[in-house]
């Protein structure tokens, strides 16, 4: 039984709308896109879809209570809260540097979890 | 009273503040000082934590504090002078920076040129006027994201969001992501006002609703927000009666526009575009008071950090050539005109000689979402030349090159005008 | 709670509480205000036009209008004792083409009556010249130049500094459950924080005064709130207005005023709705577009644009629409200041001059104490300062040269200040009115977070248990990674 689904393309700014026809992990057929990247997104956003998560985590003796993180490469979205409530019981310690590794391989994706900026200690 | 001779002074050292002292300074004007009101650098970017910025400056995706950080390293790395925690409080027509924090007390600051890049602030609850009660819980969609990434405080756990702007979309995903059910994101306009990447991944991505042709009807709670009535308006954005919906809430985030933060800038006497909330700028982002420059969200509210770098770097060019004595003028001056669709360019002015550039780029925005469309130029009614572009939205920044040539060409003119618009049949 | 027996207990801390409260701490007794909200001035007190009214339009035959001009006269000394900000601005009641211009001659009389100084008929030249924006079909106004206005919860809290200065108590979120009597005398009150006792007790709970006179029995007063909404605009805005200015009068109300406040923002309203509910301070659409429609009748130039807040206040109107300042007639020791709707900010000095003779009359004993202390020190203001007097601020203490408000200038020195002022600060509505952080344009977008943190470090509390203004009213109400099971910021 084949489906069909209208996708946004974010592969750009334009936004182009594809229409994608599949069943279940085969694409049948891609329509709307006005370049290849669109196929390709639209044919990864039925398959897998991945995405950076962006999040924070706590940090001890920080100048702030919280460091900004990513993932180094897109996860699962499926995963994306599972992913959440580990990076949410981590807690590191000041000073952090921007691009360090803050949880190797979470959930075995093969994506390190990294800092996004420094930061210092408290003062004082 | 601590008195200072500055070159150039940035009033502010967010994205727009950081490039432009940077490109000063690699102009050759080292004597640059950036004044900054809160204690590190980064302006909003350290509490943007999400990725999508630097796509076209870096060719690479960053999130908000990465793209700051490489402008705070350029910044270090010219031992650019910076001081934090300082609040200015007086510009004056002859550049006369009035500014306090706590090591040096009060500060009184002549610079050779000023550039302002205060950036913006968001509207209110108060300035929409949605009728109810005014319980807490009720807050700006930039002060939550403060609160959630930066102070480590998240607001509620019911969330409803007015307002479709692209911090909006941001907090709905963030907000979700830390556990909150956030139940609606409400958009009184038939189309969004963030960019569609935010409406797929911060919206779509969760199954959170877009509301579009809604809005928040009536707060409720007289000590904490307890629920939202939210109705469908019609094509005069005027709710339907009858449409009304409840939706119990802890915590209402508005994210209903941002107003270029002027106060500065008016008591410098420098004179605002109605349009923009900012500045009426030449090319070289020079206001109307000589020798005081404004560039990034306190200018026009880009949607983009990039095109906020590339601002600023203008700026920050032109800057350093007046302090060099190396900018002129031309003997006229030509206006720019938004016309149809459009509701506003930047520069609004042409008047200054520069052999050296190719083109000059015209940024707008449309008023209306339009599709298949025609850019048109022209110079006192004449039409110089026209474009095609699929699509133009005024949630996105439209940049359109005004060749050099075109202007040699011209010879003396007093006007150029931009038309956006939708072609028929199509 | 203490075991101390008072003299007297002043149920309320909004305007007339205070001014009880202040008038009573020159004699030698004790004094205890309660009030249940975590500020004093949060009631009513807050949210009304913030006008000292000349006194010509209150009815000459009832308390209103006695008391009116008494306390117009009264506060311009007091401001400058207690350093409360006031300004006589004046007053016009303005008459427009087609109105019935000899209402303003009715009102004329009237002020007459009741006292007023220099109250006069102008023309249309000299409204032309002195209030340039009015509507060109302005006709004739009747000028008060005595009226004014102040910040109302300023005066309602100087009042109250300088009666804590002088001995008196106050105990805040204390609220009063119930007054205790023993063979017809007061003895005291029952609260949610236990019992006080007292000789006295004075109502002066505003939306609730009925309420409390229920607790002894007294049926007759009836607060029969009437709801007034209105816009509060940025200080730049289009165009400046002069005066307080207001339309010809209806029966039941002064109608939409268009007026300036003391900061120089303008504030237009209010509408007069009567309403079944206490705690309703909401706004609607139809009573926001009676405002707007009222105040443009007298400003056509008037635009929506630059407005920066809207609010609700409810005018604690007794059924018999005039001041009820009585002793009870069947307790002893229970005295009532009960309705206390417009003019009650103006009057309120006057409201307790009364009172304190009523006390006199039922058996008090007012004995003046040595060593009052007449004035209040002035609050820094940085806002209002000159950048040479602010540069000497800095130099005096460096604390003062971290501004946390920026829209309204406000220092961090100044909200320390707050928070251990002689009535703290606990909230951050409670700050914004002791300092203005959060009352600009952005309306504690920037602020608001560094008020909250400046709140929990002094008081030594969480941030989730920093309130906006009443007890469950929290800004904040988790650690971020709560919601995902994680308790991982608790400790940091």
């Amino acid at each position: 039984m084949s489906e069909t689904k209208t996708l946004t393309c974010v592969a750009c700014p334009k936004g182009c709308e594809v229409t994608v026809k599949y069943e279940g992990n085969e694409i049948l057929d891609i329509q709307g896109n006005a370049c290849p990247q669109g196929a390709d997104y639209a044919r990864e956003e039925i398959i897998a879809p991945t995405r950076i998560l962006p999040t924070t985590v706590a940090v001890k003796d920080g100048a702030l209570p919280l460091v900004p993180v990513k993932t180094t490469k897109p996860i699962s979205l499926e995963i994306i809260h599972d992913a959440m409530k580990i990076i949410g019981k981590t807690k590191v310690k000041a000073p952090v540097k921007i691009g360090q590794v803050i949880i190797e391989n979470i959930l075995e994706t093969g994506a390190d979890v990294v800092a996004t900026r420094d930061l210092p200690k408290k003062a004082g | 009273m601590l008195k200072l001779k500055k070159d150039v002074v940035v009033i502010g050292g967010g994205p727009a503040g950081l490039a432009a002292a940077v490109k000063v300074f690699d102009n050759g004007v080292e004597d640059v000082m950036i004044l900054e009101r809160d204690f590190e650098l980064g302006g909003i970017l350290p509490q943007c934590i999400h990725n999508g910025f630097g796509l076209h400056h870096f060719k690479e995706e960053l999130t908000g504090p990465e793209y700051a950080q490489r402008f705070i390293d350029d910044v270090e790395d010219r031992d650019i002078e910076v001081k934090l925690d300082t609040m200015v409080l007086d510009v004056s027509p002859d550049r006369k920076v009035y500014a306090m924090n706590r090591e040096d007390g009060f500060l009184e600051i002549e610079a050779g040129a000023v550039i302002l890049a205060m950036g913006c602030r968001e509207r209110t609850a108060g300035a929409i006027g949605i009728p109810g009660t005014r319980p807490a819980g009720v807050l700006t969609a930039g002060t939550a994201q403060r609160y959630t990434n930066i102070e480590g405080l998240l607001p509620g756990k019911e969330v409803v969001i007015l307002g479709s702007g692209d911090i909006g979309l941001i907090m709905a995903r963030r907000m979700r992501l830390e556990g909150a059910d956030v139940k609606a994101v409400c958009e009184i306009l038939p189309y969004t006002g963030g960019l569609t990447r935010n409406v797929v991944q911060c919206l779509q991505d969760y199954d959170i609703p877009l509301l579009l042709n809604h809005t928040v009807t009536r707060i409720e709670g007289n000590e904490r927000l307890e629920a939202v009535e939210i109705s469908e308006v019609d094509e005069n954005l005027k709710p339907i009666p009858g449409t009304e919906e409840r939706i119990e809430a802890d915590t209402l985030l508005l994210s209903v526009g941002l107003i270029p933060e002027n106060e500065l800038s008016k008591k410098a006497d420098v004179v605002l575009d109605d349009r923009t909330g900012g500045a009426i700028v030449n090319e070289g982002r020079e206001t109307n008071v000589e020798g005081i420059f404004a560039c990034g969200n306190v200018l026009h509210v880009h949607d983009l950090v990039d095109w906020v770098t590339q601002e600023a770097e203008i700026a920050g060019d032109w800057a350093a050539k007046y302090v060099k004595g190396d900018m002129r003028r031309s003997d006229s001056k030509i206006k720019i005109n938004a016309g149809k669709n459009v509701s506003y360019v930047i520069p609004q002015n042409i008047e200054l000689e520069d052999k050296d550039r190719k083109r000059i780029p015209l940024y707008m925005r449309v008023t209306t979402p339009l599709t298949a469309c025609e850019i048109k130029l022209s110079a006192d009614g004449e039409e110089l030349y026209s474009f095609n572009e699929p699509f133009a939205k005024p949630g996105e920044m439209l940049s359109v090159p005004l060749a050099q040539k075109t202007l040699n060409d011209l010879g003396k003119i007093e006007e150029i005008t931009v038309d956006i618009i939708e072609k028929e049949g199509e | 709670m203490s075991n101390k027996k008072y003299d007297i207990i002043i149920v309320g801390g909004g305007v007339s509480g205070c001014a009880v409260a202040w008038k009573l701490s020159r004699y030698n007794l004790n004094v205890l205000l309660l009030e249940k909200e975590p500020d004093l001035a949060s009631g009513t007190t807050k949210a009304n036009t913030a006008i000292i009214h000349a006194g010509y339009n209150a009815d000459p035959n009832k308390l209103k209008g006695r008391l009116n001009v008494k306390g117009n006269v009264e506060i311009k000394q007091i401001a400058k004792d207690l350093s409360i900000p006031f300004k006589e601005i004046g007053s016009l009641v303005v008459g427009v083409k087609g109105d019935d211009l000899s209402i303003l001659d009715e009102l004329l009389e009237k002020g007459k009556k009741n006292k007023v100084e220099g109250l006069k008929i102008v023309d249309k030249e000299w409204l032309r010249e002195n209030e340039p924006h009015l509507t060109k079909d302005a006709e004739a106004a009747l000028w008060a130049p005595t009226a004014g206005i102040t910040t109302p919860w300023e005066f309602a809290l100087a009042m109250a500094e300088n009666a804590v200065a002088n001995g008196v108590e106050i105990e805040l979120e204390t609220e009063v459950l119930d007054v205790l009597t023993e063979d017809g005398n007061v003895v005291g009150v029952k609260t949610n924080r236990g019992n006080f006792g007292a000789n006295y007790v004075i109502n002066a709970a505003g939306l609730y005064a009925d309420d409390v006179a229920r607790m002894v029995g007294i049926e007759k007063i009836e607060i029969r709130p009437r709801k007034g909404e209105y816009y509060i605009y940025d200080k730049a805005k289009d165009f400046d207005v002069n005066h307080v200015i207001f339309p010809i009068p209806t029966p039941i109300s002064k109608g939409i005023v268009v007026t300036r406040t003391i900061e120089n923002n303008l504030l237009i309203g209010p509408t007069s709705d009567p309403i079944d509910d206490k705690t309703d301070l909401s706004t609607t659409p139809e009573g926001l577009e009676k405002v707007y429609n009222g105040a443009k009748k007298l400003f056509p130039d008037l635009t929506l644009k630059d407005t920066i807040r809207v609010f609700a206040g409810l005018r604690a109107a007794d059924k018999t629409e005039d001041f009820v300042i009585e002793a009870a007639d069947n307790v002893h020791g229970f005295i009532n200041v009960a309705g206390i709707q417009s003019p009650g900010l103006s009057s309120a000095t006057a409201i307790a001059d009364m009172t304190l003779d009523i006390l006199e009359d039922e058996g008090l004993k007012l004995e003046e104490k040595k060593n009052v202390i007449e004035k209040r020190e002035e609050p820094v203001r940085f806002y209002e300062m000159s950048n040479e007097e602010r540069a000497k601020m800095v130099e005096k203490d460096k604390k003062y040269g971290k501004i946390i408000c920026r829209c309204e200038t406000v220092s961090y020195k100044e909200i320390l200040d707050a928070i251990h002022g002689p009535i703290g600060a606990r909230t951050v509505n409670a700050v914004k009115r002791r300092t203005r952080a959060g009352a600009g344009r952005c309306q504690g977008g920037f602020c608001g977070p560094r008020v909250l943190e400046i709140l929990s470090e002094e008081l030594g509390i969480d941030p989730t248990e920093v309130k906006q203004e009443e007890t469950n009213s929290q800004i904040i109400e988790y650690k971020i990674k709560e919601l995902l099971g994680s308790k991982v910021m608790d400790n940091a």
